[in-house]
């Protein structure tokens, strides 16, 4: 059976994942033409959110869950048949479709599947405290938000862009906040060093201190409450609350046994696809957070769990489902590209980096922390592969470009 | 019709932020190869300045800064996801070297 075979006879499409990707999808496939049924299923309760603004506006309490709805009244007109707080419990093969087994209630019958079912925030190992947070959905947010009061005592696991942000918004609450990383810098992983120390001098330049190049040993507790954050080194620091930003886990676990493998032989780094979603299996396609894709430009496979994917990507995926031409996507808009905003600032990285890139200042100042506005390029054997930029988004633009040239 | 700077304070591949106009909404001027737009300053998406976004002057657009959707200065329309709604035009006006906005009170349409 091939894809296209699949597509002049499919009626039924299960959407699973009701989050950016997931909703994209249903989008997209109304958009291309696809005139059958659309059961979305989502595991949470709640309509499909916007979930960048919950470590940034919505922790602070100037959004409220209104505003990170990511509805649109058009989407009334794309007749979706919505299964919310149903979780996805198995694939497998019926006829010449699919069930997605459910884990109350029907299975789903479907022509075609598209995976959208995201990533998890990956937590420490050990035993469960109150006080400890991880921040990936909306239930998270309201929890977390909700201890973030003046006076307390925070301290985030981890210093990439998660930590980072919930960093910033937390020490402008007047949070008292510490940032420990392993990594000699902040988003070392990401950026490199030079411009990891950047964004640390940024942070300790609003009061958040922050202590690289240490791990956590473990927390302790008092009457079941979390009191405080041991170090690898020997120090501890009391806390009164603890985020733990220390990556995600694709959510594949559903798939086990239904065919589809991730990069390593496994699904536990994500379902592997194409880069345009094709999967292993025929009328099934993955796209968001939960996929691990060869991408030409990074040169390996490579999960991508950022927003502008899971927004972009899907109308890729679905026209491959549907048997439709997908839309041309502009070379500088496959670049891979992350964007985050601290201190009401904006934060951008667009292509790959990887250690022993040389990484040379092209505009402004790494020193310059009253107004921060800086360009890093990231060169490989003499080639532009990465570009990060902090408030000066004309000369990024410019750069992105410039790192697409690789792709045409 | 509201003046917004001289002609030179506009550089090819740049725009100038008119703060507010009459209905209070910021507008975006941009000079595209001599030729002048403007729209409506704000991503139809989510806060932000469209005219500190990147010029693409062979398709006369511009890109949000924080998103990537490229808006046409021609019509407002967005190229694609995450903003889906068009942002208005206004008509431009150069006179005596200067550069002058009418403002569209009109609601931007959907395609």
């Amino acid at each position: 059976m091939t894809t296209e075979q699949t597509a002049s006879t499919m009626q039924v499409v299960a959407v699973v994942g009701t989050g950016l990707a997931g909703l994209s999808s249903a989008r997209a496939l109304r958009e291309l033409g696809f005139t059958g049924r659309i059961v979305l299923i989502g595991d949470e309760k709640h309509d499909p959110y916007d979930r960048p603004p919950l470590s940034k506006a919505f922790l602070a309490g100037e959004w409220d869950p209104a505003k990170i709805a990511l509805g649109l009244p058009t989407d009334a007109g794309l007749d979706l048949d919505w299964r919310l707080g149903e979780q996805a419990v198995g694939l497998s093969p019926e006829g010449s479709g699919w069930v997605v087994d459910l884990e109350h209630g029907e299975g789903v019958r479907a022509d075609g599947v598209v995976i959208a079912t995201g990533a998890r925030a990956r937590k420490l190992p050990g035993q469960v405290l109150a006080g400890v947070h991880t921040l990936r959905t909306l239930d998270d947010a309201l929890a977390l938000k909700a201890e973030l009061v003046p006076g307390a005592r925070l301290v985030i696991v981890g210093g990439g862009f998660i930590g980072a942000e919930i960093a910033s918004t937390a020490v402008m609450l007047g949070i008292d906040t510490t940032v420990v990383e392993m990594a000699p810098a902040l988003l070392a992983g990401p950026l490199g060093d030079a411009a990891g120390a950047a964004m640390a001098r940024i942070h300790e330049a609003h009061g958040v201190k922050v202590l690289t190049g240490v791990g956590v040993s473990g927390l302790t507790g008092e009457s079941g409450r979390v009191a405080g954050v041991s170090l690898a080194d020997g120090r501890s620091l009391m806390a009164d609350v603890v985020v733990v930003g220390i990556g995600s886990v694709p959510n594949t676990e559903w798939l086990a046994g239904s065919g589809l493998t991730g990069p390593d032989g496994d699904l536990a780094g994500g379902v592997l696809t194409e880069e345009d979603g094709r999967t292993a299996l025929p009328g099934v396609v993955a796209t968001g957070d939960c996929t691990a894709t060869h991408h030409p430009f990074a040169g390996r496979v490579t999960r991508q769990e950022h927003w502008t994917h899971a927004a972009q990507h899907p109308t890729q995926a679905v026209a491959v489902l549907i048997g439709a031409p997908a839309p041309v996507v502009a070379p500088a808009m496959r670049v891979p590209y992350v964007w985050s905003e601290q201190y009401g600032q904006h934060f951008q990285f667009a292509g790959h980096h990887q250690p022993g890139d040389e990484a040379e200042v092209v505009d402004g100042d790494l020193e310059d922390l009253t107004d921060p506005a800086f360009t890093v390029v990231y060169r490989r054997e003499g080639e532009p592969v990465g570009v990060f930029g902090v408030g000066r988004p004309k000369v990024f633009g410019r750069w992105r470009r410039e790192l697409a040239k690789r792709l045409s | 019709m509201i003046r917004v700077c001289a002609v030179e304070e506009i550089p090819e591949g740049e725009a100038v932020r008119v703060e507010s106009g009459p209905d209070g909404v910021p507008v975006a001027v941009f000079n595209v190869g001599g030729n002048y737009y403007a729209i409506d300053d704000t991503c139809s998406h989510q806060d932000a300045s469209l005219a500190e976004g990147y010029v693409e002057e062979d398709d006369c657009a511009v890109e949000c800064p924080l998103h990537a959707t490229c808006f046409d200065l021609r019509t407002g329309q967005p190229s694609g996801p995450p903003a889906r709604v068009p942002v208005r035009t206004h008509t431009v006006v150069i006179e005596n070297g200067d550069v002058h906005v009418a403002l569209s009170q009109a609601t931007a349409q959907v395609a």
